[in-house]
């Protein structure tokens, strides 16, 4: 083998173990391989207070990831927040109309991401439908406040 | 006196600001030399070896280390806090972020980048450079421009090789001798570093790095002055030059993408 097929061989290889470190990285090592890309369905739900929700945080049912949080706006008109959530496909007609969405924090002080409890409804939610019930998420500061508050007002007694 | 002063300040900034335009022109040079490479592949397979696969030993064993001691520090940070868990994310984020794109282009400029300052230099001391010139060859075409694409895709792959082996080194201290929880380790990342946010500006940056670090290597050899002494300035240069560069824009690239 002369000199010159073998620098080919290095450079070939170099090439191949660059183009495989960044493969890895984007599959293993960011979200690009864990991420749902297929097909989803919008809904909405409005809540009081979102807390610390950001968009692309998860949306969970009984724990498992079933879609995205894709868009959070503030609604002049109500005075609350409008989350846009996109929900896989593969759900679709499986999630009854009258599920409750409630803000809940992975852990002690980790991400904010929404859970949906199942409701009773024989009418599954469609695209574009609007989720009625939710729970805000919880602000520290509030649950600190009113505990306070519980505190003074049980020392008045 | 006074006028000397001037003077003195005058002569300062037109050489600073010739400087300047000779590196533009140069590299207006080497970008259209990209025709003569798709016409010989060669050239750049050559200096793919020397600048790339070269420089992969000592990037490699960079990555593994800087890797171990992020792993072990913060190892001990975290659990102070008791957020092992977080390991992997923070060991990965601030490889792909910042450690890899920088300490690859530091590591190419000292390995690589002075190299070709003083291949370049000699060169032109023993007047290679003219020779070239007199066969009617535009050495800017035929020697400096496949150094300067060599360098430009090298840098991004070796950055990638160094966060790939960096999270392997941490990986190994923290799941290996602390007994961080593997799933934790490899969750923690996953949910942590986002693909468009954190790894195509991480490659970006290391693009950028290529670039510069490469440009100034290649003109800091062709613009020296072609005596031992100039040579062995020049490649002092390059390396002061790119490691502030590389320094100064990471800040500005930081500011920009994660600001």
């Amino acid at each position: 083998m002369n000199k010159s097929k073998v620098i080919e061989i290095w450079v070939g290889g170099f090439m191949l173990a660059g183009i495989m470190a960044l493969f890895w990285l984007s599959m293993q090592v960011s979200n690009l391989g864990t991420s749902y890309t297929g097909d989803t369905f919008h809904v909405t739900a409005n809540f009081d207070n979102i807390g610390g929700l950001k968009t692309k945080a998860p949306v969970t049912m009984a724990g498992v990831e079933v879609g995205r949080v894709t868009s959070i706006v503030y609604d002049p008109e109500s005075f609350r927040a409008r989350v846009g959530l996109d929900i896989q496909t593969t759900y679709t007609g499986k999630i009854p109309e009258d599920t409750f969405a409630k803000i809940l924090t992975a852990g002690l002080l980790g991400e904010q991401y929404i859970g949906l409890d199942p409701g009773g409804a024989e009418d599954p939610l469609k695209e574009g439908s609007e989720i009625m019930i939710t729970q805000s998420a919880l602000v520290l500061e509030e649950v600190i406040g009113q505990f306070l508050f519980s505190k003074a007002s049980e020392g008045t007694k | 006196m006074i006028t000397r002063v001037l003077a003195q300040l005058g002569s300062v900034g037109v050489s600073a600001l010739s400087s300047i335009g000779r590196a533009h022109l140069l590299i207006l040079n080497m970008l259209a030399g990209l025709n003569d490479i798709i016409r010989r592949p060669r050239l750049l397979i050559d200096q793919l070896y020397s600048v790339g696969v070269l420089t992969i030993l000592i990037i490699a064993v960079a990555g593994l280390f800087v890797g171990m001691v992020l792993g072990l520090q913060g190892y001990y940070i975290l659990s102070r806090f008791g957020g092992e868990t977080a390991l992997g994310l923070m060991v990965a984020a601030s490889l792909v972020r910042e450690l890899g794109p920088v300490l690859t282009a530091l590591l190419f400029a000292g390995r690589a980048g002075s190299a070709l300052t003083a291949e370049i230099g000699l060169m032109k001391a023993t007047e290679q450079l003219s020779g070239l010139e007199m066969m009617a060859v535009d050495p800017k075409h035929r020697v400096l421009s496949p150094r300067f694409f060599a360098g430009l895709i090298s840098v991004p792959l070796l950055a990638a090789m160094f966060s790939c082996l960096g999270i392997f080194g941490g990986w190994l201290v923290g799941g290996g001798m602390l007994g961080v929880d593997q799933a934790a380790f490899w969750n923690g990342m996953q949910g942590g570093i986002d693909f468009s946010d954190d790894l195509v500006n991480g490659f970006i940056k290391s693009v950028v790095f290529g670039f510069v670090c490469t440009w100034i290597a290649i003109y800091q050899g062709y613009d020296c002055i072609p005596t031992s002494e100039g040579v062995s300035r020049a490649t002092t240069r390059t390396v002061v030059h790119s490691s502030l560069a590389v320094l100064g824009l990471d800040f500005v690239l930081t500011a920009l993408m994660f600001g």
